[in-house]
């Protein structure tokens, strides 16, 4: 509540100080985002207390709380309902308020005030939800003695503890660049000052987002036991696509700051950006489609579309207002340039975009139209996505190589005969070893191409450091993350990207399964595992039921191992959360999942193995990306920066050492 | 002048990335929207659903559930109150299914009038219910946990 007032009267101060550049109402208005994260903080523990404490009083404790459930997932219970993720919600955002308002208070005067002013106004928005339709704190009476615990798929799994927080920070932190935007709107200060300022604002956000999805698709798969850890869901379409448009703009912003271009795509991009990630909160916490995620609540989302359409038009009013001061002062050059791949990705990212909010949001569009019900089936996202998804792959490996503004055929196959001999060597190989499926050849020539790539970038880096400071290559790479890091993490973040993409592919090429009724003591053969039925069992546990079946796993006459897939019962639900177990080696998964069971003696369980090749690479992409995005983030090296600059501005980015350079060390 | 030549290859470049996006798109909707159903509307669009993806919505006709765990054959009616169509599918059944419980099946609709599934669905709501004393996971499956020693 407090909160609330806090927020109303930093959108107040933030404009006035914005409008009159009053440097004390500034002032004032970052002393109220502090304020405001002070309360958030205390709302928050008291909240964590109640839980924490089983205060069944408390009407959100009495829903998600019981005590039975493990500290771990009573702690995380907090995001596991509606009214503990909007509280979460907020706090997370007067938190990146408070950190921006701090970090920037000394610098970019004439912007902060608006900044303050756009995190606080969509505050308001979250914490009146807080205040009104979705407040945490109602209290219930008579106190009851025991609750139900929180939603059985959501405690199921240790990695619900990181799933949903990295996705909040990922979506809230996604509102620091907007509120940049539009505050470089507003003021008019609209020169790249606003996209220096926002650089690691929107990486930071971003690496949460795409760990965030990494975890929620390790998480459905862990948990949701069909096997697989994307379905195209509505819900995870809503957190891939503003991840598709930040990913665009990380790119395009690459751009403007060289070449002074795209000014306008790029403020649509961080706009749309953000209105995605409303629209995808919209789409959770409004139950507006069957979705595995959507906790139904009535009221929201009206609220929720309201305020995703007045900020939309704002915003677009805004653009059109100050378009006159958004003239690209550069132009392209070259039809073949670094700005005319980034143009390309842009494009096919704002496709890929496109398909999948259409995909997503098409059986809503028919239903209004003529009332059929239909739904959108992840055959349809493959299909358009796939040709879009490789044709950004192999422009991975394109446009990090091409030089800015312009280049020659002689540089063209320079560059590049290396990186496509050995991709299609790489295609070929796959070739000889007998695949004939054209999507997974493509992708590991495209794969091979992009990897050789970023090779050849790391050791052209290398020997152009080692020339200039003269110590060995290990020290040279060293120097050259530490002095490059923007551009060499990037490229790490690519390398992730590929070792996704082809698990990806190999996963869903090869995939097989299959599903038997056992007797205990039978064996059947999938791929190169015997599964063995050794026994079906029960056990009751704190917070739930058990029940359990023991397979051995045998290769030839050798055991290799033991597996126990299991159905879980909470009390809370007569529907079993089954808990599928995983083996994994390098090359593969296998899957057991708990089909059915003899509830009686225990005689014989259905059980259905899948053998899943490739998918521990994707969790091992997601951890380079992170790694990458990290790297990217850090604070560039402190003696470069010119200390008369220092305390004004953000430092610049390292430059790229220029092409001609390179292009003089011999390949 | 050749900055109007860039511009124009930009152009068609851009033009030919939207019209490939858009053939994709159509060709993948046409393709892959599936219809829901209830079994009336099933019945009542006949031939012409037959072999096309369909999601069926009803609920499982009491005392029409066969299941054989050996053979995975699990075969069930689903009706709207008016219509009832027979499904078969191979695998088993989910968890909480039981006749009389809202069911979501995909598949397609044969010849012979019976609904082939791939996908079973039970339909459940995440309120919460206080669980019946004798319908506890632990009362139904007590006999496992004693199999235990």
């Amino acid at each position: 509540m407090a909160a609330l007032i806090g927020a109303v009267f930093v959108v107040i101060t933030g404009m006035l100080g914005g409008f009159r550049q009053s440097e004390s109402l500034t002032r004032l208005s970052r002393g109220g985002v502090y304020f405001v994260l002070l309360c958030m903080t205390i709302a928050m523990i008291a909240m964590e207390a109640a839980l924490l404490s089983h205060d069944f009083s408390v009407e959100y404790v009495s829903q998600v709380g019981s005590r039975e459930t493990p500290p771990y997932y009573t702690a995380i219970s907090l995001w596991s309902s509606l009214d503990g993720s909007i509280l979460f919600w907020g706090w997370i955002l007067a938190a990146y308020a408070a950190l921006v308002a701090f970090v920037n208070r000394h610098r970019n005067e004439r912007l902060m005030p608006f900044v303050n002013a756009t995190m606080m106004l969509v505050g308001v928005f979250f914490f009146g939800l807080m205040v009104g339709p979705a407040s945490p704190f109602g209290l219930v009476s008579p106190t009851p003695a025991n609750g139900p615990g929180p939603n059985p798929l959501l405690q199921n799994h240790p990695l619900m503890g990181l799933h949903p927080p990295m996705l909040y920070f990922g979506y809230v932190g996604l509102t620091v660049p907007f509120a940049f935007s539009i505050a470089a709107l507003l003021s008019g200060k609209l020169d790249d000052s606003w996209i220096r300022a926002t650089r690691r604002w929107t990486i930071a956000p971003w690496a949460f987002l795409s760990v965030g999805i990494v975890a929620g698709a390790w998480w459905s798969y862990e948990v949701l036991g069909w096997g697989g850890y994307w379905a195209w869901d509505p819900v995870e379409n809503a957190s891939f696509l503003p991840w598709l448009t930040a990913t665009a703009f990380l790119h395009s912003v690459m751009v403007q700051e060289r070449r002074g271009m795209m000014k306008t795509w790029n403020l649509s991009l961080v706009i749309g950006t953000f209105l995605l990630t409303l629209f995808g909160t919209f789409l959770t916490r409004s139950g507006i489609l069957d979705s595995v995620h959507a906790f139904t609540e009535g009221v929201i989302g009206p609220l929720f579309l309201g305020f995703i359409a007045f900020l939309a038009i704002a915003s677009l009013a805004l653009i059109a207002w100050r378009s006159d001061r958004l003239h690209a002062p550069g132009s392209l050059e070259g039809v073949v340039s670094r700005e005319s791949a980034f143009i390309m990705n842009n494009l096919l990212f704002a496709a890929f975009t496109f398909t999948v909010l259409l995909g997503t949001t098409f059986p809503l569009i028919v239903e209004a139209f003529n009332g059929q019900r239909i739904s959108v089936g992840p055959p349809y996202f493959n299909m358009v996505t796939a040709p879009l998804g490789l044709a950004l792959l192999f422009l991975m490996g394109v446009g990090p190589a091409l030089p800015w503004r312009r280049t020659t055929a002689e540089n063209m196959r320079r560059t590049f005969w290396l990186p496509v001999a050995i991709g299609l060597t790489v295609g070929l190989l796959a070739w000889v070893a007998g695949i004939r499926r054209v999507y997974p050849l493509v992708t590991f020539t495209f794969a091979g191409f992009v990897m050789t790539t970023i090779f050849e970038e790391f050791r052209k880096g290398v020997r152009a450091r080692q020339r200039i400071s003269g110590t060995g290559p290990v020290q040279a790479f060293g120097q050259l993350l530490r002095r490059s890091h923007r551009r060499y993490g990037g490229y790490i973040v690519h390398a992730g990207i590929v070792v996704i993409v082809v698990a990806l592919s190999i996963s869903t090429a090869w995939r097989f399964e299959r599903e038997a009724t056992l007797n205990v003591g039978e064996r059947f053969l999938i791929g190169d595992y015997g599964v063995q039925l050794e026994r079906v069992w029960g056990d009751q546990e704190t917070q739930r039921f058990v029940v359990g079946s023991s397979f051995s796993i045998w290769d030839g006459d050798r055991q290799i191992g033991t597996m126990e897939p299991r159905m879980n019962y909470y009390p809370a639900s007569q529907q079993p959360i089954a808990t599928p177990a995983v083996r994994s080696n390098p090359k593969e998964d296998l899957y057991l999942t708990l089909m059915a069971f003899d509830n009686q003696q225990g005689t014989y369980a259905t059980v259905r193995a899948i053998v899943n090749p490739g998918v521990p690479w994707l969790w091992v992409g997601g951890m380079i990306i992170a790694i990458g995005a990290v790297l990217s983030i850090l604070p560039g090296p402190k003696q470069t920066r010119p200390t008369s600059v220092v305390t004004l501005h953000e430092p610049a980015e390292e430059p790229e050492p220029a092409p001609e350079e390179l292009e003089a060390v011999p390949a | 002048m050749v900055i109007k030549g860039r511009r124009a290859w930009m152009g068609l470049g851009l033009l030919a990335i939207a019209g490939a996006v858009a053939l994709l798109v159509a060709g993948g909707l046409k393709d892959n929207v599936v219809f829901f159903l209830t079994p009336s509307e099933l019945e009542a669009k006949g031939a012409s659903v037959y072999d096309r993806p369909v999601r069926l919505g009803g609920q499982v006709v009491p005392e029409s559930k066969t299941w054989d765990p050996q053979t995975r054959d699990l075969r069930f009616v689903v009706t709207d109150g008016t219509a009832e169509i027979p499904v078969h599918s191979v695998g088993a059944p989910p968890a909480m299914f039981e006749e009389g419980i809202g069911v979501v099946v995909e598949g397609r609709l044969g010849s012979d009038g019976v609904f082939e599934s791939d996908n079973v669905m039970v339909k459940h709501s995440n309120e919460y219910q206080p669980p019946h004393e004798d319908k506890t996971a632990a009362k139904m499956f007590e006999s496992l946990v004693e199999s235990e020693d």
